[in-house]
């Protein structure tokens, strides 16, 4: 008889790819999603998209969320998700946050990017988002 | 798991498939039935790399010091494979586990692993599944597995039974020599690694431990080596492995060694047995219309509980 399966947390992997060092946005994301009961892993700044790639396939993570200030998303976001796609059969679900303009944001949730979060969006609906996407229902 | 089930799974983690090492990780954690089955095929492999554990309070500079050490054992042309666990919230079940963002490396290089792992509850430093994760890992076959514990406290010596060898981690002005008289982490050290040792102190911490040192061998006949490091400059990496590599030698031919690695597996073994067995009573208590006038009897003061306990382990063996 095998031990009683325990209810399994999401593990979700936040990141900021792109060179700018404003995290807060990001600790603040991670902190909310941890008091959710989420099993963050953190990867911090000035990430590549290989090696946030990497993490994601390392750490088995049900959902990855980037953070990026700097304008490079455009640049790095695509990246990201072909990488992902090659290395991890583009199964994980991405959200990201930051300063999107409104038609990139279009943009990058045609190019598949789940769902995008701008200043003051509320921390309950990045959670509730997260959630849902983690659990493959949005 | 996938359709080739454990034999293809293994099959996998052997052949250096990551993605199937990182779900069958994924597996152990949540104690999937499937995770028994390869664990079980895996068993034979493992016993044989050295798996390193690190312990010490938090903030002694843990993750950094794995980040110095993985790339000089890169250097040497060993693989790597890791494992670092940080606390689960005892409030939400979350984590924020953040030894990842020290860790400084190639993203294409093959022949590094990192995981990150939530305590889940466990107390002691590692969580419950550390264990079966460090064997997953030596199957793979990277040439040394590292395991960093939670940051500690006194007591926190899980890393005791799953790490071949041992270092604790400590910095200088930690506090006095009495200190590490004390029992509890100062007992389980193989290495005893004074990091940040570029700052003043470090000497006395040295002095300190070598007394401790002085007064005795472990049980086995290991006595503790000292290093001192520093993350900054950086200096002593090089002579941490080697005190390491010291007792992973020792340790392969001390027969000291041999009766203490067979002590480890009958706690194993008798803990494994005790976790099923609690399981197993709790649920007979919860199914048993018996059993459960047992506990109204115990609620009203006609029976005590010890005595209820009795039967319930009498009905247990029937």
């Amino acid at each position: 008889m095998p031990a009683k399966a325990r209810p399994k947390p999401v593990r979700v992997l936040i990141a900021k790819p792109g060179l700018d060092g404003h995290d807060r946005g990001a600790k603040v994301v991670a902190r909310a999603l941890r008091d959710a009961g989420m099993e963050v892993i953190y990867a911090g700044l000035r990430q590549t998209p290989a090696e946030i790639v990497r993490a994601a396939i390392e750490e088995d993570v049900d959902l990855v969320g980037l953070s990026i200030l700097s304008g490079a998303h455009m640049a790095l976001f695509p990246q990201v998700l072909r990488l992902l796609k090659k290395e991890a059969g583009g199964k994980i679900p991405v959200f990201a946050g930051g300063i999107i303009p409104d038609e990139d944001a279009r943009r990058l949730r045609r190019l598949g990017i789940r769902a995008i979060f701008g200043p003051g969006a509320s921390l309950a609906e990045i959670v509730r988002i997260a959630e849902q996407l983690a659990r493959g229902k949005a | 798991m996938s359709r080739a089930g454990p034999a293809g799974e293994a099959e996998a983690i052997v052949g250096g498939d990551r993605r199937a090492l990182a779900r069958a990780i994924t597996a152990v954690e949540s104690g999937a039935g499937s995770a028994e089955a390869l664990l079980q095929k895996l068993f034979p492999r493992t016993g044989r790399t050295p798996v390193v554990g690190f312990a010490g309070p938090l903030g002694v500079g843990k993750s950094s010091l794995l980040n110095l050490l993985v790339a000089h054992l890169r250097s040497l042309g060993k693989s790597v494979g890791v494992v670092a666990v940080d606390p689960s919230s005892p409030f939400s079940g979350g984590s924020v586990l953040g030894d990842r963002i020290r860790l400084e490396r190639r993203a294409d290089d093959p022949d590094i692993f990192f995981r990150s792992m939530a305590s889940r509850g466990a107390a002691g430093g590692l969580s419950a599944s550390t264990r079966d994760v460090t064997r997953l890992l030596e199957a793979a076959g990277f040439s040394v597995v590292l395991v960093e514990t939670v940051g500690s406290g006194q007591v926190d010596v899980a890393i005791r039974g799953v790490a071949s060898t041992r270092v604790v981690v400590l910095v200088p002005h930690l506090g006095d020599e009495v200190q590490t008289l004390k029992a509890g982490l100062f007992e389980i050290a193989d290495v005893f690694c004074i990091n940040k040792s570029d700052l003043p102190g470090a000497e006395a911490a040295e002095r300190d431990l070598a007394d401790l040192a002085s007064l005795g061998p472990s049980p086995d006949g290991w006595r503790a080596r000292i290093v001192r490091t520093s993350t900054i400059t950086p200096s002593g990496i090089p002579e941490l492995w080697k005190a390491i590599e010291a007792h992973e030698k020792f340790v392969a031919t001390s027969p000291g060694h041999a009766a203490e690695l067979r002590r480890r597996l009958e706690e194993e073994i008798v803990g494994r047995a005790r976790d099923r067995l609690t399981a197993e009573l709790a649920a007979r208590l919860e199914v048993d219309p018996a059993l459960r006038r047992l506990v109204d009897r115990v609620m009203a003061r006609e029976l005590d509980p010890r005595t209820a306990a009795e039967r319930l382990l009498a009905a247990g063996r029937r």
